[in-house]
């Protein structure tokens, strides 16, 4: 009976545990931001070099709302500024997502794809999107289209390599019980290859995500990447940092989206034992 | 005419990193007749998964013939279901789409498949679970689904390779037992590849010996001991230790060993 007894309040335990967790991992930042707060206000620093928090918060909500115009002509633009940084993010990623699996499967699956397609796409990965940015203006104008060009060059490689690993990784017996249940190629790289190199081809999309937000910074001429280099001009800190802000949270959010997608999708991978896998 | 014919199959590996060739199966002659239910025995790297792949068509031999109702094998085909040594099923599909797998690729309409993966997954005893997925089933059960998959295609062949390696004694036994229930009742012709002797007693009604590297067939002996076997009978043991002999490569030469 003393293990009966054990076992009930050793759960407490483990929630105050969970609580204490939670908290340990808002002390770094907690400190973090305090001690820039006082050391900003010291005024070791002139404040147009390194702005308080308080001030970047604040360039950062008249950004958003528009309640003062310290900002000026970015008072209350942010949703529009965001929402163009997105699409563009958006275009480019999904280009590079639909070229970049649909290239990997064929170069992962197949040699001669592999031997004539592989060497120059790795010929064309180390060079920086940002060295195409000239090319791209002259081929593509200012507007939309350079950008997303830029931010598809940058998500593509992440996607594609993944891919690939993913392709050439899959379980060799699955790809022959597929051909021994009679299925065709095409079958097997649509309902056998394709599913079980999703994870891989998952964690490619989330690098690739990550590499597009990077790229708005370098590739925009308006919106979220504009206002950041429009403030550094004009020795704005507390905006290029709440834009700096505003592609973290970004990026972060189309991160959360992604992962809620692969979830669902690869609903599979982390399924519960028969008994659950509660506590 | 016998279901599975091989005449004078031979094996050759390249092995490129040492430059040289590894012989694996020599010269392989083997009738087997329908509704056989045959164990190929032997010891490891003796070449009888390999032997096992040719007639599910994953691989070709260097040279000799591999006939399925007197077809020439060329390539994997649903008149032959394999049951592999790990289960080897889609993860990311419940156990009744993965019986039902074959069907879907032939374009049958869901009702009908399930309903035809019903059946089977009731057969192998796994009712209740058909919306489990592999990962949460433990490896018995996951075996059973392999096996469901096989049956379903209603083949004329199913060539297992250890299928039953990876179990634990109590779950071995109980496939071993179920497995030659659904043979009696389905009335197929059973390849199965084991290098356990007493599987292959408990199992076959014909049990193929074979050498170690390179493969070469022994024997074949018919083994007609009344089912279901009890491994601890006199008779079982007075087989087992011929079987015994025959891997020893003494003198035991006779074609009857019950």
């Amino acid at each position: 009976m003393t293990s009966v007894i054990e076992i009930s309040p050793a759960k407490p335990v483990a929630r105050t545990f969970r609580a204490s967790q939670a908290l340990e991992r808002f002390v770094v930042p907690v400190l973090l931001i305090a001690g820039w707060e006082a050391f900003a206000r010291s005024g070791y620093l002139p404040p147009a070099l390194l702005p308080a928090p308080s001030a970047v918060l604040h360039a950062l909500g008249d950004w958003i709302f528009g309640f003062d115009e310290t900002t000026q002509t970015y008072s209350g633009h942010w949703l529009r500024d965001a929402f163009a940084s997105g699409l563009r993010v958006f275009g480019g990623f999904a280009l590079a997502s639909v070229l970049g699996i649909l290239a990997g499967v064929a170069i992962g699956w197949s040699r001669l794809f592999e031997k004539t397609l592989e060497p120059t796409l790795q010929m064309l990965r180390p060079i920086p999107p940002v060295s195409w940015i000239p090319l791209a203006i002259i081929w593509f104008g200012i507007a939309n289209k350079p950008a997303i060009f830029l931010v598809f060059l940058g998500a593509i490689f992440p996607v594609l390599m993944n891919t690939i690993h993913g392709v050439k990784t899959v379980d060799h017996n699955l790809v022959r019980a597929g051909a021994m249940m009679g299925a065709t190629e095409r079958q097997l790289l649509a309902s056998i290859v394709f599913p079980a190199a999703l994870p891989s081809i998952f964690s490619g999309l989330r690098i690739a995500i990550g590499s597009a937000w990077m790229l708005t910074v370098t590739a925009e001429m308006v919106a979220v990447g504009y206002v950041l280099w429009d403030s550094y001009y004009f020795l704005r800190y507390d905006l290029v940092l709440a834009a700096m802000i505003s592609i973290g949270l970004l990026g972060y959010l189309s991160d959360l989206g992604l992962k809620a997608i692969m979830a669902r999708v690869l609903h599979w991978q982390s399924a519960t034992t028969v008994q659950g896998r509660v506590g | 005419m016998a279901a599975i014919e091989l005449r004078n199959i031979v094996k050759i590996f390249a092995d490129p990193k040492r430059g040289r060739e590894l012989l694996t199966l020599d010269n392989i002659d083997l009738d087997i007749d329908a509704n056989d239910f045959v164990c190929l025995l032997g010891p490891s790297g003796c070449g009888k998964s390999t032997l096992l792949n040719i007639i599910a068509g994953f691989e070709n031999s260097t040279s000799g013939q591999a006939l399925v109702d007197g077809k020439i094998i060329e390539r994997p085909g649903s008149d032959r279901g394999v049951v592999f040594q790990q289960p080897t099923l889609m993860p990311w599909l419940s156990a009744i789409d993965n019986v039902a797998f074959s069907l879907k690729l032939k374009g049958v309409a869901k009702q009908e498949r399930q309903r035809r993966a019903m059946e089977f997954i009731d057969l192998v005893g796994l009712r209740g679970f058909e919306h489990h997925h592999p990962a949460e089933l433990s490896g018995g059960m996951n075996q059973r689904v392999g096996i469901a998959r096989a049956l379903l295609m209603n083949p004329r062949v199913i060539l297992m390779d250890e299928p039953f390696a990876a179990l634990d004694a109590q779950t071995k036994l109980e496939m071993q037992e179920e497995l030659v229930a659904i043979w009696q009742r389905h009335r197929c012709t059973i390849v199965f590849v084991t290098h356990s002797v007493d599987e292959a007693l408990v199992l076959g009604n014909k049990i193929v010996v074979m050498t170690r590297r390179p493969g070469r067939i022994r024997e074949s002996v018919t083994f007609d001991l009344p089912r279901p076997r009890d491994i601890t009978s006199p008779e079982f043991n007075d087989a087992k230790r011929r079987v015994l002999a025959l891997i020893r490569g003494e003198s035991t030469r006779s074609a009857q060993v019950a």
